[in-house]
This record gives structure tokens, sequence and C-alpha cells, in this order.
């Protein structure tokens, strides 16, 4: 059982540095197109919705505490603790879901989806925005499938706790699934200040 | 002595082939040894097929004239001759199969750490395999393996977006196979298998996973993107908006470099063993020949540029990346003379696997060195996609790997079906294959040199003869590859029992009967002596 559970903690680690290779190769697309078109990548600051996105932030860092506080109950063995704490990370999960779907509506809206509809009030910047709001779908869209699977797990989770699997002497899965789910957070923790900060303040 | 108890076994006994019957126990196994037989049948078939494409694409050359098929007909041969052989024979090749097979047997183990995961990679694999053979039979895709944009992404009319979508979920696969090898090495080794005992097919497994887990994300993504761009007509790497072509070569580079080293790290894994066996000796210089499979697989991600010297990258990249290049050299060489140096004095037999793995060491030798040809900048500029890169990675691939893989099927096939294959047949198809490799590859070689380009189904007359030699070897070499097929079916059914270690060999794999029982062994090894003690308990030398 304990080789069982340090087995599973290094795969999900091992998971989890392919998944940053797989976000690693999209960080560095923007890295390189950053450099290449600065102003440009400023100029889309402008219609970033930063309210939206620190919301969004403050979601997240909430979740993960309610994620650790799960793992913590599970250790514990404190069963109805582990359901709520699941279920409020579940919440909070569909809450960032729910602003980032408002979010793309409103680029919807303003024609801020790359392709033939794209629309840029910023005449010189016209062609090269819109690799930046190519890269801000991908890695948006890729950080919320992520979310999806997470929550999906999460469910996974629940089913099983209501079942009665995990104690203090078994509680691997709600483990590594909390792994993951801090995994993606943390994601979003580096995409947040990229894609809707950096050069916002010089639109003042 | 390793010990694992030998009971006194009964040909009948139960092993892992003949605990359960029906179709049901091969497609819901989680035994690694049944999973690896499934990825050897899936394997083969891809090989056959990238062989048929191979044939035809050389039936082509055979003439200057471009009149067997038509430019775009070979321009889909050959993408599909290598999206086949590399992603769904190469890259899983050893990994899946010997790798599958032999790694928890070698460390003692009853099973990988996630077997379930095991049987999902090769469900995943089927998947990918099942949208690439649909791909080409809806008409193909004709972009060449590398997928490279514009072409692919805009003016393309063929299917890019299916085949971008085999290649990607074919990934995954290969990222599960990797992840469950390092958690494997990792966490399952028996009492006394320390890492510097581990047989250094491991180690190569290891720096193999390495990169399987580090690289083949890149790749996916970059895939992803791709797609994207396909379907959407809009993307990053579109020049028509300021996008960059060439950061889809970065990006596909920093995993197919790599990738070479998952299609070549095992089959030197392979070859350590094979080696050390018909030598009766311990490899020489062991830690260096297992830190040099890590050494390769972190240098192998610094060298992507080299493939992208002609395209505009900065002088200074170029330079670097070519230094660093002829640095991946080191580590290679390093095997070579570990090799050598292990045969050196040996008591060396020229059994069929032995035969393998001479052809590996010299073959992978000859492709090695054209790679130093290539990585110089200078002359690079004249050979950048000529015959000569088509030969030089055919000798590493072809000469390396699926050498390096048929020694090691030979080696271990009385492990794995418990049957001897006819010995005379090895021999002489090791020999055919050998001589059609070759003459199928040699001349190509000058071909390049002499200017042929490569991907033209037509070429200028005085480029003939390298390209009949050439031809005429692959129907040779075709032979060589058809009778391994043949006898060693056959041998499935008439071939001698196999005994528990035909060769003599040391390795915890061979202290159990042959075929192995499910769990692999009837009682919990343990390893109290050195790797490879190939010196004898009568002298008790043990080298380094
Ligand atoms: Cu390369």
């Amino acid at each position: 059982m304990e080789q069982q559970f340090s087995s599973a903690q290094l795969g999900m680690w091992a998971f989890l540095l392919t998944e940053i290779m797989f976000f690693g190769g999209m960080f560095g697309a923007y890295t390189v197109y950053r450099s290449m078109y600065p102003g440009a990548f400023q100029s889309t600051t402008h219609y970033m919705n930063v309210t939206l996105g620190m919301a969004n932030t403050l979601v997240l860092i909430a979740s993960s505490l309610t994620m650790a506080l799960a793992v913590r109950s599970a250790q514990v063995d404190n069963q109805k603790m582990l359901r709520i704490m699941i279920v409020l990370t579940l919440f909070f999960g569909f809450v960032f879901l729910g602003i980032k779907g408002y979010e793309y509506h409103e680029k919807w809206v303003e024609h801020l989806i790359p392709g033939p509809h794209f629309e840029y009030n910023v005449p010189n910047y016209a062609h090269q925005a819109q690799i930046l709001f190519f890269l801000y779908f991908a890695m948006t869209g890729t950080h919320a499938l992520h979310m999806v699977i997470g929550a999906g797990l999460l469910t996974y989770l629940l089913i099983k706790s209501y079942k009665g699997s995990f104690s203090s002497h078994y509680y691997t899965p709600v483990e590594i699934i909390g792994l993951y789910w801090h995994f993606v957070d943390i994601v979003w923790i580096f995409l947040f200040p990229l894609l809707y900060l950096i050069g916002a303040h010089l639109h003042a | 002595m390793s010990t694992a108890i030998e009971t006194p076994r009964s040909t009948e006994t139960l092993n892992y082939l003949n605990t359960k019957y029906g179709w049901k126990s091969w497609l819901f196994t989680t035994d690694h040894k049944r999973i690896a037989i499934l990825y050897l049948i899936s394997i083969s078939f891809f090989f056959l097929l990238g062989g048929i494409f191979a044939m035809l694409v050389r039936l082509e050359l055979a003439t200057p004239a471009g009149d067997l098929f038509n430019s775009d007909t070979y321009n889909k041969l050959f993408t599909m001759h290598g999206i086949v052989m590399i992603f769904f024979f190469l890259i899983p090749s050893i990994p899946a199969t010997l790798g599958n097979f032999l790694i928890p047997m070698m460390i003692g183990a009853k099973d990988l750490a996630f077997p379930r995961i095991n049987l999902l990679s090769w469900y995943i694999y089927i998947v990918a395999g099942l949208i690439a053979v649909g791909t080409m039979a809806y008409g193909g895709v004709d972009t060449g393996w590398t997928f490279y944009p514009p072409f692919s992404s805009t003016y393309s009319r063929t299917y890019v977006v299916a085949a971008a979508i085999a290649v990607f979920v074919s990934g995954f696969s290969s990222i599960l196979t990797g992840l469950n090898f390092i958690v494997t090495i990792h966490k399952m080794r028996a009492p006394g298998m320390t890492f510097d005992r581990l047989p250094l097919f491991v180690w190569a497994h290891y720096a193999t996973s390495l990169i399987q887990l580090l690289g083949t994300p890149v790749v996916a993504i970059t895939i992803a993107l791709l797609g994207l761009e396909r379907i959407f007509h809009v993307g990053i790497f579109d020049p028509a908006i300021g996008g960059d072509p060439i950061l889809f070569q970065h990006l596909f580079w920093f995993y197919s470099h790599p990738a070479v080293y998952i299609m070549i790290l095992p089959g030197m894994g392979v070859i350590n063993e094979i080696v050390a066996c018909f030598s009766r000796k311990r490899p020489f210089g062991y830690p260096f020949i297992a830190g040099s499979s890590i050494g390769i697989a972190v240098l192998g991600f610094l060298v992507w540029g080299h493939h992208m010297f002609v395209t505009g990258q900065s002088m200074y990249a170029s330079l670097v990346f070519s230094l660093l290049s002829m640095a991946v050299a080191v580590p290679s060489a390093i095997k070579v003379f570990n090799w050598t140096a292990t045969m050196y004095k040996g008591s060396i037999r020229f059994e069929t696997p032995m035969l393998y793995a001479f052809g590996f060491i010299g073959l992978f030798t000859i492709g090695g060195l054209t790679g130093l040809f290539l990585a110089t900048l200078a002359t690079n500029v004249h050979l950048t996609d000529t015959y000569f890169v088509v030969a030089h990675f055919h000798y590493v691939m072809v000469g390396g790997m699926v050498l390096g893989y048929l020694g090691g099927l030979h080696f271990w096939w009385p492990k794995i079906t418990g049957r001897m294959y006819p010995e005379f047949w090895g021999k002489l198809s090791a020999l055919i294959v050998f001589v059609g490799f070759n003459f199928t590859f040699f001349p190509q070689f000058l071909a390049g040199y002499a200017g042929m380009p490569r991907r033209y189904h037509a070429y200028a007359p005085e480029y003939q003869v390298f390209n009949v030699m050439s031809t005429a070897g692959a129907s040779v070499l075709g032979i060589g590859f058809t009778l391994p097929l043949i006898y060693l079916i056959w041998s499935l059914f008439y071939g001698p029992k196999a005994p528990a270690n035909p060769w003599g060999a040391k390795g915890l794999e061979w202290e159990t009967s042959s075929p192995p029982p499910t769990y692999n062994f009837d009682t919990p090894p343990v390893m109290n002596e050195e790797a490879y003690n190939y010196s004898g308990d009568d002298t008790g030398v043990h080298v380094g």
C-alpha cells in the first residue's frame, strides 16, 4: 500500500512534468511573439477584462485552499469535511469556468475571435494582435479544458467518498488529484499576469 | 548467483501464455507481457505498411522519369512512409515490446507500476493507428512527416488535420509508456537491485522515458496549434498576419530531434545486453555506458537547431547548435568504444543476436559519423535536403534501431515465446539484412553528395546508377525482413522448446522459466551480486 501510494505520487509528478512541457510550448510561442511585437501585444491588454481576471484568480486560489483542506480532511478521517471541501472546490471550479465563459462571450461580441471576423481598432496592429488573441484562446482554452477534466476527477472523488472509499489509511486518489488541481491553478497564476496585466497600466 | 529458487518444471507448467485463453483475456489483460505481445503484433503491421510505402517509393525512383506515380501521389507515399515508420513503428518499437516485456522482469518486479495505464497506452496507440490508416485510406497526406507550415496549414489539399490528430493521439501513448517506465524503475526494483546494478537495457529505457515525458508534449501542442490554424484559417504560424513558420520548426524539432534518441537509445540498450552475453564479459565501463544514455538524452534537447541551418536563423545560434550537435558524438562514441572494448578478449559466439549487434555497431558508427558532416555548418549547407541526409538517418534508424530491434527480438524470443527460432535461418537473414541494407542506403550517400535532392519523384539521369543500386538493395532488404516474419511464426508451432536460459546469459529475466509465469517469478527475486557477473563464481573477479 505504501509503495502504491508513493508510485502514484511519483507518477502524478512525472505527469505534471509532461504538462509543464505541454503548456511550455505555448508559453514559448508567447515569449517569442511578445518580443517580436511588443507594441501589438501591449495594446491588447486594453481589451482584457482585468476585473474578471482578478476575480477568477481569487476564485482559483480559494479552490486551491479547499482542495488542500480536502486532502487534510481525508488524512484525519473527517468524512463530512472531506465531502464539503470537495463540493466547495467543485463549486469554485464552476464559478471560474462561468466567468471564463462570460469573458469569451465578451470577446465574441467585440469581434476579437481570430479569423475572418476579427476587428481591431488599432490599425497598425490589426494583424499582429490576432496572434495574441489566438494564443489567448489557445492557452486559456487548454487551461479551461484542464479545469473541466479536474471537475470530472473531483466528481469521481465525491462519488468515491460517499462510498466511504477514503480514510486516513487510504487517500491516494485525493492526494494525487489534489496535486493535479494545484498544478492547474498555478498555470492560471502565470497566465493571468502575462495575458491581462503586463503593460495594462500604460492605457490608464 | 542471484537467488531465485528454481523449481523443477514440467514442460506444460502454467505460464503467462496458457493461464487464460480467449480474446478477452488478451484485450483486457493488464499483464505487461501480454501487452508487449499486443504491441508486437500491432507494430509489425505498421512496419509492413511502412515497408510497402518504402518499396513503392524505391520503385518510382528506379528510373529518372516520374513514370510510375505522379508527383502528388509520390509526395503522399514518402509522407506516409515517414509518419508510419516514425510514429507507429520506431518510437514504440523496442520500448513498447521488449521494454514492456523485460523491464519488470529485469528489475525483479511482478509488473509495471501502472498495469492498467499500460493497457490504456496500447488502446491509445491503436486509436491513433486507426486514425492514421483511415487517413491513408481516404487519400493520405503529402506534407512530409514534418508538417511544415505554411504548406501544411494553408496550401496542402490533403488530409493534414486527420494525420495531425493521429500523431497527436499517438503521442499520449508514448508519454504514458515513458511515465510508467520511470515510476517502475524508481519504485518496483527488487531488493538489492540498486541503480548501479540495473541492466544497461533498463538505463537506456530510463533515458528514453525522460525524453518521452519531456519532449512528446511539446510536439503534441505544436501539432495541435497547427491543426487549429488549418481549421480556423488563422493562427500563430501564419505569415499573413505576422506569424512565423520558423517558430513551428523550432517547436517541432525541439521534440523531433530528441525523438531520434527515443528511436536509438533502446536499440543501444539491446546491444549492451547482447554484446555482454555473447562475449561472456561484463560490459566494459558500465557507469560510462549508463551515464552516456542520460547524457545523450540531456544533450539531445539542446541541438534541434541543426535542422534549421538554412532557414535564416541567427548565425550565432547556428554556431552553438553546430557545436552542441557535435558534442552528442561524445556519449555516442563512448558507447561504441565500450562495446568494442567489451568484446576485446571476450569469448565471442556468433549466434544470430550477436550478428545483429555487429551490424548495429558498424552501421550506427557510419550513421553517427555522417551526422557530424551534417552538424558542420559549411558541409550542411551543401548537403541539406539531399539524399545524404536520407542515407544518414536511415543508417541510424534502420541500421541502428531496426537491427537492434531484430537482434533483441531473436535474443529474447526464447524467453517471450518459450520456443527456439531456427538458428540457420536467423543467421542467414541477419546476413541478408546487412547486405541489403548497405546496398540500399550507401549509394544514397553518394547520390546526395553529388547533389541529388530528396523528396522528388523525378531526378536528373546522372543519378540513376545510385538509384538502381538502391532499389535493388531494397528488394534484398525486403527479403531479409520477410524471412524472420516467416520463421519466427513457424517457430511458434514447430520450434524446439526453449530452456530457461538458452544463452547462458546473466540477468533476472533468465532466472525464471521460458515463457515466464504470469507474475514473472515463482518467488520474489533478490539481487545480491553485481550486474553482468560473467566472470563466474570461480574467479571471483568483479570489474568496476
Ligand atoms: Cu536532429
